[in-house]
């Protein structure tokens, strides 16, 4: 089977012509837990393997499961923040299947009762809208340990002649958050899906309960799409499109997915149900497993744990402790900042919400803040493909120096420009905005004396500029204190130079 | 010395080793010496490991030596039934697919053993993950009866009964999921408790049906038993299903042996029809002593017990395909290659590993838990049998509302000959008919020899159950009606047992 | 209901990954058919309105705190493995991601 080239696929547009979209996306997160659901191995990731392993996750014969309490905690408040019901009491179930990665060949997870379930997530869209995304359920399993393949393609699992299994990987507590169906979203689907992984990774990072790092698979995502015909509503057969571990594969996937189902039922075909593979290097999906009727995975009680029945204390107790939902905070800051909405998303887009709120939290203005987070350390930040706060912290530099730089410009030691010298020696590593000035000798000159003189040398020499001023073009003052500014090295006040000039011009 | 150490009881071997009279080396070398002379016929044994007993017995007697406060039974030795993870020491659960596996960690009630100084002297045979009642699953080969070499030891756990019975071993380890501890308790002469669910930690027991598991003591004295009990008893933070709580005070129980006043119920549904007439009759007279001794009888019913077989027939497979889905040949255990087939999966590797590694009762069972699991079935069948134990349950608390502990024949019949059931799968179940209950309801239960039954001269065995975490009744029972039928018979009903060094040369 | 067919028992065996030779299936079928008998007859109890029992005892919320305790060393971990290479336990080639 090829994984280069895809299956015919109509274009967006045309796809969306004749059919509606529905998709559902199955979300698992890695709790960040000290230690994983079921024992008490350690849940680092990369270490050495089979290094964090034990009977109870190598699932040797006799060894027994105990809940994570912490992982439990974990489960209820991210139900909370995904406003779902929290069950009064659930059980956890075996899923019974082989292979090779699961050590006891049955995940523990819950089957019909969810530790949350019925809530729902806000997501806010590129046009400003807001859409909302219904929450089936959130319930907690384990992962499964790692397989590398041998002895074929490059790590590929078809034509390997055996398999390495690590399992360290094996019992992490997993959350996994399913949406219902996600209907109404049209031509919005692969932006509606992108999104809502976007706010969901925000949310749970924001919660503190998982590092939600797509790239080491900490944070996963399944799509789940079918089309119906338009204004139709009754949902097509669905293929899960597995291993959409970015954001921006979320969306294309569901772009691709949409323009493939479109192609096949065009020409007439019928979609298989079926698990698919997501490709991101090629940007298209390959046929997995064929979802059969020999799939029974003989869900039963799981016999080793006992119910879990929070309190509702105990769940009031955790909702207290649910940190303010990411959207709302952001509404909040740009009103507490007085940042345009444009200026807010340009923050956010850029990852400077926290650095920013440190920065006025030390004592910049919200401007400042934004202006000089934003400025050359972003730029050069770009340039190193990393963001600002991480560029900022390997780099030393803080949010007390941006304090301290704001207080250069009011005191009126520096003008703007200089700023932005002192600045560029902050990011060049020569010390503190003061140390930078004093090295870099960069003071505004307060001595009228020497502006005066310099004034007049600049009148002296520009004879016919001088007289169009008198003659009333005030706008023609520019270049005069373009040239007062060279002659002061610039260190002058522009807005003084400008003073004086029409002053001696008579236009004062 | 004139005490032969291995017939002297646990409670006798404390108090020599306390006193100093003997050293666990010379009881430990003792009941070795007898392993060797008597398990050739009886083969309770599947592994025994003498230098790991004798030196844990040398561990001891220096410490008892340098004044080192010790466990009542520290220094007496014990065998452990080999479905139990003990560290550095084979666990096979009587199954090919686990031949040559050695634990790298110890069961719970293992540790426990050795916290108390207790020298482990090997693992006991049993029938195949559990699943049987006469060893005859075994993989290695079915263990003997030591009343009458041909017939069975019961099961599962034939290897710890016959190992108590024939003098290797004053105490054993087992496990009952369904009687395995109490039948063959039964039909060997000796005693045996599955205590209540979650009285003994599970963790390291390899599990065949989780929620009816449970591990006890085997032993030829009730106090013996109440003695290991209290050694093994107790919350476990690895075992989920641990009940937290004190254990119940089991060793006071058996030695005050007080039965006046108590309230002894005789369940309807299981006495009389079914039950071998020696059997029933020598269950009768132990009533009557039990009256004697000033308790007062009741009838109960129990009347969802007729469907109680056939919901353990269900629950079980159902938790046991499930949980011997691990021995799968990837981490441990058999790795058979399927004939004629070029590099195999590992699909194919794991499915001719579990044809070649289990027996034809464990794939019997397993498939059976598979279709009452699957989808479609899950409701009629594994659903269904859920209710039943319920009513089952239902039933018991009715029971104890009248009753202070309930009372039957723990086997329908004496030991039956080896090979007579092994091709009647429903016929072989049978034989839990009374011992079955307990476990679906999760309530303790304790067998003591009854007498000899009158058409074979066999033992018969006397079943006493009582209310979750009240399993001190047990013994209060047990030991009263111990003393009186060894009264009545002039000592215990085990010296009347054939001598083996005669059989086994 | 409780009429197993070979087939059914083939796929049985299949879910449970068995490799039942075909004796084995002809016999088998028989035997589960005796059994199946016997244990369908949970089914004429009287559970209508009865609540399923899936553990003996009635506890609940039992947990551990979230705190690492010694794992085994990877020399214990793959002691019994069949077959070992890298530190990762060595198994026959996998058909396909489940």
């Amino acid at each position: 089977m090829s994984t280069t080239t895809g299956e015919r696929t109509l274009s967006f547009d045309e796809a969306l012509a004749s059919f509606d979209p529905v998709m559902g996306l199955e979300v698992h997160v890695e709790l960040g837990t000290n230690t994983k659901m079921f024992c008490g191995c350690p849940t680092e990731f990369g270490a050495e393997p089979n290094t964090q392993v034990c009977p109870v996750c190598l699932g040797l014969p006799g060894a027994l499961p105990v809940v994570n309490a912490v992982a439990v905690e974990s489960a209820i408040r991210i139900g909370l923040a995904l406003n779902c019901s929290i069950a009064e009491w659930c059980r956890f179930a075996r899923k019974n299947y082989f292979y090779p990665d699961m050590p006891k060949n049955f995940q523990t997870s819950q089957y019909d009762e969810p530790i949350a379930f019925d809530g729902y997530l806000d997501v806010e869209l590129e046009d400003g809208s807001t859409f909302r995304v219904e929450i089936e359920r959130a319930h907690m399993e384990e992962d499964t340990g790692k397989s590398l393949h041998v002895g074929g393609a490059t790590g590929r699992i078809h034509g390997a002649t055996h398999s390495l299994v690590d399992y360290n990987r094996a019992g992490i507590p997993l959350i996994e958050i399913v949406t219902k169906p996600i209907v109404a979203t049209r031509e919005k689907a692969p932006e509606v899906a992108k999104a809502y992984v976007a706010t969901l990774r925000d949310l749970l990072k924001a919660m503190d309960v998982s590092d939600v790092k797509m790239e080491q698979g900490s944070m996963r995502c399944d799509v789940n799409l079918s089309l119906m015909p338009r204004d139709g509503d009754t949902f097509g057969t669905r293929t899960e499109t597995k291993n959409v571990n970015s954001l921006r594969s979320v969306e294309r996937a569901v772009r691709y997915e949409i323009g493939r189902h479109a192609a096949v039922l065009t020409d007439g075909g019928s979609i298989t149900q079926e698990t698919r593979h997501w490709h991101e290097d090629t940007g298209i999906t390959t046929s997995g497993r064929v979802k059969s009727d020999a799939e029974d995975y003989r869900y039963f009680p799981e016999p080793d744990l006992v119910p879990v029945a929070p309190s509702r204390e105990t769940v009031e107790a955790l909702r207290a402790t649910l940190p303010e939902p990411p959207a709302a905070r952001r509404k909040r800051l740009q009103a507490d900042w007085g940042y345009s909405d444009l200026e807010m998303r340009d923050v956010v887009n850029a990852g400077l919400v926290e650095l920013v709120e440190d920065t006025v939290a030390a004592g910049a203005s919200p401007a400042a803040a934004r202006k000089w987070w934003s400025g050359e350390i972003a730029r050069r930040a770009n340039t190193e493909g990393e963001d600002v706060p991480s560029y900022a912290a390997r780099l030393g530099v803080t949010p007390a120096h941006v304090v301290e730089l704001e207080g250069l410009v009011t005191s009126g030691r520096l003008n703007d420009s200089m700023a932005r010298q002192a600045w560029e020696g902050v990011l060049d590593g020569e010390g503190t905005p003061t140390a930078v000035a004093d090295a870099r000798g960069l003071e505004l000159v307060q001595d009228t004396g020497a502006l005066e003189s310099a004034v007049d040398a600049v009148i002296a020499a520009n004879p016919d500029v001088a007289a169009k001023i008198r003659d009333g073009k005030v706008q023609a003052v520019g270049a005069l204190i373009g040239q007062v500014m060279r002659e002061m090295k610039g260190q002058a006040d522009a807005g003084a130079a400008r003073a004086i000039i029409l002053e001696r011009l008579g236009q004062a | 010395m004139t005490t032969d150490l291995t017939r002297a009881t646990a409670a006798e071997l404390a108090d020599l080793l306390g006193a100093g009279s003997v050293s666990s080396r010379e009881v430990t070398r003792a009941l070795l010496d007898r392993t060797a002379a008597v398990d050739g016929a009886v083969r309770s044994y599947l592994h025994v490991d003498e230098d790991g007993a004798l030196a844990a017995a040398d561990d001891v007697d220096r410490r008892r030596a340098a004044g080192e406060e010790l466990h009542a039974l520290a220094g007496v030795p014990i065998a452990v039934k080999d479905v139990m993870a003990t560290r550095g020491l084979p666990t096979t659960c009587g199954s090919r697919i686990l031949e040559g596996w050695v634990p790298p960690y110890d069961a719970t009630v293992v540790r426990r053993l050795r916290e108390a100084g207790m020298p482990i002297l090997g693992k006991t045979n049993m029938d195949e993950f559990a699943m049987g009642s006469s060893t005859e699953h075994s993989a290695f080969g079915p263990s003997h009866n030591p009343w009458d070499l041909d017939r069975i030891p019961g099961g599962s756990g034939g290897g710890s009964s016959s190992v108590v019975a024939s003098f290797q071993a004053p105490l054993a380890i087992g496990t009952d999921t369904g009687g395995s501890i109490r039948q063959p308790a039964a039909v060997t002469g000796t005693v045996g408790t599955k205590p209540t669910y979650g009285g003994v930690s599970r963790y390291g027991l390899v599990a065949l049906a989780s929620s009816l598991d449970q591990a006890g003591p085997c032993s030829r004295t009730v106090l013996d038993s109440a003695l290991l009990h209290e050694v093994i008893a107790g919350h476990d933070p690895m075992d989920s299903t641990s009940v937290d709580a004190p254990v119940p005070a089991v060793v006071e129980a058996a030695r005050r042996a007080d039965v006046s006043g108590m309230r002894i119920g005789i369940v309807r549904e299981l006495t009389g029809e079914g039950f071998q007439p020696g059997v029933q009759a020598r269950f009768d007279e132990a009533v009557q002593h039990l009256v004697d001794a000033g308790a007062e009888v009741v009838e109960v019913s129990c009347p969802s017990f007729t469907y109680a077989l056939a919901a353990y027939y269900l629950i079980l497979p159902s938790e046991a395909s499930s949980n011997l889905a691990k021995f799968d040949a990837m981490r441990y255990g058999l790795r058979v290659t399927p004939d004629g087939i070029d590099a195999p999966s590992a699909e194919q590797v794991m499915a001719a590993t579990r044809d070649a590694g289990f027996g034809d009762e464990v794939k019997r069972r397993i498939i059976l838990g598979t279709y009452a699991l699957s989808s479609g079935y899950y409701d009629a069948y594994y659903g269904s049998a859920q209710k039943v134990r319920r009513l089952i349950a239902d039933d018991f608390a009715a029971a104890f509302e009248t009753a202070d502990v309930l009372v039957t024949p723990t086997a329908p019949t004496t030991a039956f000959r080896l090979g007579d059931k092994l091709d009647d799968p429903m016929a072989m179940y049978l034989n839990d008919i009374a011992t079955i209950p307990a476990n679906l309801a999760g309530i303790p239960g304790l067998s003591l020899p009854s007498g000899l039954a009158d058409e074979d001269g066999l033992p018969a065995g006397f079943q006493v159950l009582a209310p979750a975490m009240a399993d001190e009744r047990l013994y209060s029972v047990g030991a009263a009606l111990e003393a009186r039928l060894a009264a009545a018979w002039g000592g215990p009903l085990l010296d009347r047992a054939p001598d083996l060094t005669e059989v086994s040369r | 209901m409780a009429d197993l067919t070979r087939d059914d028992v083939a796929h049985l065996a299949g879910l449970a990954r068995i490799d039942l030779s075909d004796a084995e299936l002809d016999r088998m079928v028989g035997e589960l058919g005796v059994i199946l008998e016997s244990v369908a007859t949970v089914q004429q109890a009287p559970i209508a309105d009865v609540e399923p029992m899936s553990h003996p005892l009635p506890l609940v919320n039992v947990t551990r705190p979230d705190v690492v305790r010694p794992s085994l060393t990877p020399q214990e971990a793959l002691a019994g493995a069949p077959e070992s290479e890298q530190q990762r336990f060595s198994v026959p080639r996998i058909l396909d991601e489940e």
